[in-house]
C-alpha cells in the first residue's frame, strides 16, 4: 500500500508502548477470560427481551396481523420502520470495512471488525420483518423466483419489494464472506493461542487452516480490495432499493428522487451513531483503550457531521420541493408545515431535534472528543433516525390523498414488543460475539503499528509536540 | 515557476476569437421576424412533403407537444391569432433562443467544472489528504478561472432578469399576473421563490461566497510556503470547512436557480445532487488532464503515476456515482410515471434522443471499462483519452438539461454550440495556465508534503 512515512502531525492510532505480542495479548484477553458478572447481566436481560420479541412475533404470526396496530390506511408502520432502521444501522458496518479501506483510512483498522459483526447482527434484525410483517409468512418463499407446479408462477421483478429480497440476501452474503475472510488471520491467531483442545479444535475449524504465507497474503489483500470494491456499491445500492419501496410509489412525500441518496446518507449517519454507541461501551469493558482512542471517537463524529449535514441538506431540499411544487398534497408529507403542526409535530420535532439540533454540538472540539459527549449524541441519532423513518412513513400514510382516509397509528404492545425483541436479539448476537470472536482486527492493527503506533512515532519525529 | 507560454497563449486566444465569431454568427443567424420563421417553415415541408411526410407529421406532433407543455410561454400571448401563427411564433421564440442557450451550456458547463475543482480542493484540505497535496497548485489554477467564469455568469443571468434574453420563461412579462393573457398560475404559485429581485440576490451571494473562499484559501495556501509554524494551514482548514457547508446548500439552490427554473412546471428533489454529481466527475478528469499535461511539459517532477491513478480512481468512481444518481432521478419518474414530471423525460427522449442516450455509454460505460484497469489507470493516454470521452458527455448532459426547455426541437450542434464551447475553453486555457504561472508548483509549508511526494501506491 502506501509509503511507510506518515507526517509527524497525524496523530498515533495505537496508544502506548505497543509489541506485536502485546497487541495479540490485548486482543485475546476477553476470549481467553471469563466472562464477569455485568456480562452476565447484561446477556440475560438481552436474552430475556429476546424471548419476549419471539413470543410477540409468535403471537403475530398466530393470531395475524390485527394484533399490530395496523389500520387500513396506514399499513406500514412500526414494522417497515424498524426494518429500515435496522437496515441503515447495519450500512456503518460496510462502510467502515470498505469504502474506508478504499480511502486507504487507517483509523478504521480498529473498528471495523465490530462494525461488521454490527452489520450482520442488524441485517439478521432487519430481515425479521419482512418476512413477519405478511400476513401469510408461510408463503414467504413465494418471493422467490422458483420454478414451481403452478404452471411455473413467477415473480413479478417490478416490485421494489422483490428487490428488497435480492438486496438484503445478496448484502448479507457479501458482508459475511467480507467479514470472514477478514477473521482467518485472526481465528488463527486464537487457534495458535488455544490451550484448550476443544477451543484448538473450534478455532482451527473456523480459520480455515490460515498459514499465512506470502502468498496467501497477497491474495488476501487482492481479495480485500476487490470486495471492498464491489461491497461500496452494494450498500449503495441496498439502502438505495430500500428508499424504492417508498420512492417508486405515487404517494406525496414518497415520491422523491432524492430517497436514494439521502437514505444512503441517513444509513451511514445511524450506522455511525451506533458503532459509536456500541464501541463507547465496547472499549472499556474489554480494555481495549489503547486502540479505540479518542481519535477514532472523533474521526466516527466527523463522518457523522457531515452525513448528518447531507442529510440536513436533504430535509431542506424535501420542505423546499414539497413547498414548490404548489400541490396542496405535498402540505401534508414528512417534511411540511402539516407534519409540523399536525397530530404528529411531536414526532416531526423529535426528527429535528435529534437528527438536526443535538448533532451539531459536535461542532465543538471537546465534545467530538469527549466520550460520554459522543455517545449521548450517539444514543441522540439513534433516536432521531428511529424518527426519521416513522415520520416518513407514518405521517405520510395518515394524510393521504383523500381526507376520508386519514387516520392516525396507535401502536400496540406488540409492535413495541417486537422492536424491544429484535434490540434484544440483536444484544444477545453481539454480546456473545465479543466473548468469542477477536473484536478487533489485530492482523491489521499489527500493519499500522509501526507507521502509526505512538512510540514509533515518538522515536521517529524526536521531540516532536 | 511555470512559465504560460506564448504558444498556449496564442492558442487560447485564437479559441476565443473564433469562439466569438461562432457565437455572433449564431446571433446573426437567427430569424429577425415571424414572418421569416414562417417562410422557413414552409419551405421545409414542401421540400420534405415529397418523401418524409411521415417524419414531418411526427415533427409537427412533437412541436404541438411542445407547445402544450410550455403553455407559459409568451406564445401564449398570441394564441388568438390561430393555430399556424402561434407555432411560428413559437419556433420564433426557439430560435431567437439558441444563440442564447448555446452560450448558457458552454458557460454552464465550464462554471461548473471550475466551481467543483474549488470544491474538490477544499475536500482535500478538509480531509487532510496525504496524496493530493502535490496536485494542490494545480487545482488552485484551475479555479482561477472561477472568477472570469462567474462574472460572465452573473451578467449573463443578468441580462436574462433584464429581458434581453427570454431563457428564462417565469421572467417573461405577465407570468404572474392574473389579469394579463399569458398569466401562469403555477409558476405564480412559486413567486415567493422565482421572483427577480430574490433571484438575482440569490445569484449574488452565491457568486461572491464562492468566489471569496477561493481568494482567501489561495491567499492563504500562498502564505503557506513560506511559513514553518502552521497557522495559514491551519487558517485554511477552518476556512475549506465553512465553504463545504456553504457550498453544500448553494450548490443545491444554485442548480434549482439556474437550471432547474428553465422548466418552472417541473421539479426533482435530487436535482441539486444530480448536477453536483456531473460536475464532480467532470472536475476530476478537468484536474488529471491539466495534470498529465503539466507533467509531459516536465513541470510537475514531484507527480508520479500513483498520483495519476488516484485521480482515475476518482473519475471512475463519480462515473458510476454520476449514473447511479442519473438513474436514480430517471427510473423514480419513470416508474411512477406522474404526468407533471414525466413531461420533462417524454420531451428529453421524443426530441433529444441522440444525446440523452448517448450520454450512458460516454458517460458510464466507455470509462468503466476502460479505467477498470489499475494498470490503464496509470498510462496517460488512457487517462487523457477516457477524460475527453467523459467531458464530452458531460457537456451533453448541460444540453440536455438546458436546451429542451429553450429551444425546444430546434436544438443542433452547430456554429453557436461549438463556437460557445471554444470560447469558454479558451477562457479556460488563459485563465487557468496564468494562474499556475503565478505561483510556485509545490505548495511548500503543507504538513503533508512529503506523504505526497513519496506517495506510492
Amino acid at each position: 500500500m502506501s509509503s511507510h512515512y506518515e507526517a509527524p502531525i497525524r496523530e498515533p492510532l495505537v496508544l502506548g508502548d505497543k509489541s506485536y505480542h502485546d497487541i495479540t495479548v490485548d486482543i485475546a484477553k476477553p476470549i481467553e477470560g471469563k466472562a464477569n458478572k455485568n456480562w452476565y447481566i447484561a446477556f440475560t436481560i438481552s436474552l430475556i427481551a429476546f424471548l419476549w420479541g419471539i413470543g410477540c412475533i409468535s403471537y403475530t404470526i398466530g393470531t395475524g396481523i390485527g394484533v399490530w396496530g395496523l389500520n387500513k390506511n396506514i399499513g406500514w408502520a412500526w414494522d417497515i420502520t424498524n426494518f429500515v432502521w435496522w437496515v441503515g444501522i447495519g450500512h456503518a458496518g460496510t462502510l467502515i470495512s470498505a469504502v474506508l479501506l478504499l480511502f486507504r483510512q487507517r483509523w478504521r483498522m480498529a473498528i471495523n471488525r465490530s462494525a461488521e459483526a454490527m452489520t450482520i447482527f442488524a441485517v439478521f434484525q432487519a430481515g425479521l420483518f419482512p418476512l413477519i410483517h405478511m400476513g401469510r409468512p408461510w408463503n414467504g418463499y413465494w418471493v422467490l423466483p422458483i420454478p414451481n407446479q403452478f404452471g411455473s408462477l413467477w415473480v413479478n421483478f417490478n416490485s421494489p419489494l422483490l428487490w428488497d429480497v435480492f438486496a438484503i440476501s445478496t448484502y448479507l452474503s457479501v458482508s459475511l464472506v467480507f467479514w470472514w475472510t477478514g477473521l482467518l488471520p485472526d481465528f488463527a491467531m486464537l487457534r495458535d493461542r488455544a490451550v484448550k483442545p476443544f477451543q484448538k479444535k473450534i478455532y482451527a475449524l473456523l480459520s480455515f487452516g490460515w498459514s499465512g504465507r506470502a502468498k496467501d497474503w497477497q491474495r488476501f489483500e487482492e481479495v480485500s480490495l476487490v470486495l471492498a470494491g464491489l461491497a461500496t456499491p452494494l450498500v449503495l445500492s441496498v439502502h438505495t432499493i430500500v428508499s424504492m419501496d417508498f420512492a417508486t410509489s405515487i404517494n406525496p412525500g414518497w415520491h422523491s428522487t432524492i430517497f436514494p441518496p439521502y437514505f444512503v446518507a441517513g444509513a451511514i449517519f445511524s450506522g455511525f451513531a451506533m458503532v459509536q454507541t456500541l464501541l463507547g461501551i465496547m472499549r472499556k469493558v474489554t480494555n481495549l483503550e489503547n486502540y479505540i482512542t479518542r481519535l477514532h471517537v472523533e474521526y466516527m463524529n466527523m463522518v457523522i457531521m457531515l452525513t448528518g449535514g447531507i442529510v440536513a441538506v436533504a430535509y431542506a431540499s424535501e420542505f423546499f420541493i414539497a413547498w414548490y411544487t404548489g400541490s396542496p398534497y405535498e402540505n401534508f408529507t414528512y417534511m411540511s408545515v402539516g407534519a409540523a403542526t399536525g397530530a404528529y409535530g411531536w414526532a416531526f420535532w423529535s426528527l429535528i431535534l435529534f437528527n438536526i439540533l443535538i448533532p451539531q454540538f459536535l461542532w465543538i472540539r471537546s465534545v467530538r472528543r469527549s466520550f460520554i459527549g459522543s455517545f449521548l449524541i450517539s444514543i441522540a441519532i439513534n433516536i432521531g433516525m428511529w424518527f426519521e423513518r416513522f415520520d416518513i412513513i407514518a405521517i405520510v400514510l395518515s394524510k393521504g390523498h383523500l381526507p376520508s382516509t386519514w387516520t392516525r397509528f396507535e401502536p400496540t404492545f406488540v409492535d413495541v414488543g417486537i422492536f424491544i425483541g429484535t434490540i434484544g436479539f440483536f444484544g444477545v448476537l453481539f454480546l456473545l460475539y465479543a466473548r468469542t470472536f477477536p473484536v478487533i482486527a489485530q492482523a491489521e492493527v499489527k500493519s499500522i503499528m509501526k507507521v502509526s503506533g505512538e512510540n514509533y512515532k515518538k522515536l521517529r519525529d524526536g521531540n516532536h509536540e | 515557476m511555470y512559465q504560460f507560454t506564448g504558444k498556449l497563449k496564442t492558442i487560447a486566444l485564437a479559441l476565443m476569437v473564433i469562439g466569438a465569431v461562432g457565437i455572433i454568427s449564431g446571433f446573426l443567424a437567427t430569424p429577425s421576424s415571424v414572418e421569416e420563421v414562417k417562410e422557413h417553415l414552409h419551405n421545409a415541408h414542401n421540400g420534405h412533403d415529397a418523401h418524409a411526410v411521415a417524419p414531418a407529421a411526427h415533427h409537427e406532433e412533437a412541436k404541438a407537444h411542445d407547445a402544450h407543455q410550455e403553455d407559459h410561454h409568451a406564445e401564449a400571448a398570441h394564441a388568438e391569432e390561430g393555430h399556424g401563427d402561434s407555432h411560428a411564433e413559437h419556433v420564433f421564440h426557439q430560435l431567437k433562443n439558441r444563440p442564447w442557450a448555446a452560450v448558457y451550456v458552454a458557460l454552464f458547463f465550464f462554471f461548473g467544472v471550475t466551481l467543483l475543482v474549488l470544491a474538490f480542493n477544499a475536500i482535500q484540505r478538509v480531509a487532510q489528504a496525504g496524496w493530493s497535496i502535490v496536485l494542490f497548485r494545480v487545482m488552485e489554477g484551475i479555479t482561477g478561472n472561477l472568477l472570469p467564469v462567474t462574472i460572465i455568469l452573473l451578467v449573463f443571468l443578468l441580462l436574462g432578469s433584464a429581458h434581453v434574453h427570454h431563457l428564462f420563461v417565469w421572467m417573461a412579462e405577465g407570468t404572474v399576473d392574473p389579469t394579463a393573457a399569458n398569466y401562469d398560475a403555477i409558476i405564480d404559485g412559486k413567486s415567493w421563490w422565482l421572483n427577480v429581485p430574490g433571484w438575482t440576490i440569490r445569484s449574488i451571494v452565491y457568486i461572491v461566497g464562492w468566489n471569496l473562499y477561493r481568494h482567501l484559501s489561495r491567499k492563504a495556501s500562498l502564505a503557506e510556503d513560506n511559513e514553518t509554524n502552521l497557522v495559514s494551514y491551519r487558517k485554511n482548514f477552518k476556512m475549506s470547512v465553512a465553504f463545504l457547508g456553504f457550498f453544500l446548500f448553494t450548490e443545491s439552490m444554485m442548480s434549482w436557480d439556474w437550471i432547474m427554473s428553465l422548466d418552472p412546471h417541473w421539479f426533482s428533489t435530487l436535482f441539486g445532487w444530480y448536477v453536483l454529481a456531473t460536475f464532480m466527475v467532470s472536475a476530476v478528469t478537468v484536474i488529471a488532464i491539466v495534470t498529465v499535461y503539466l507533467q509531459s511539459k516536465g513541470h510537475l517532477p514531484f507527480v508520479n503515476n500513483s498520483h495519476i491513478h488516484d485521480l482515475a480512481k476518482f473519475m471512475f468512481g463519480f462515473s458510476i456515482f454520476w449514473t447511479y444518481l442519473w438513474f436514480s432521478q430517471f427510473m423514480l419518474i419513470w416508474y411512477a410515471d406522474m404526468p407533471e414530471e414525466t413531461t420533462y423525460f417524454v420531451q428529453r427522449f421524443e426530441e433529444y434522443k441522440l444525446p440523452f442516450l448517448a450520454m450512458i455509454p460516454m458517460n458510464f460505460i466507455f470509462p468503466i471499462l476502460l479505467l477498470i484497469n489499475s494498470d490503464y489507470k496509470r498510462i496517460p493516454q488512457f487517462v487523457i483519452g477516457a477524460g475527453v470521452v467523459v467531458l464530452l458527455g458531460h457537456y451533453l448532459d448541460v444540453f440536455v438539461m438546458i436546451m429542451p426547455a429553450t429551444v425546444g426541437g430546434e436544438w443542433f450542434i452547430g456554429i453557436p454550440e461549438v463556437g460557445a464551447i471554444l470560447f469558454f475553453l479558451g477562457l479556460f486555457i488563459y485563465a487557468v495556465f496564468s494562474s499556475i504561472a503565478k505561483a510556485p508548483l509545490l505548495a511548500k509549508g503543507n504538513p503533508f508534503l512529503h506523504e505526497s511526494e513519496t506517495f506510492h501506491y
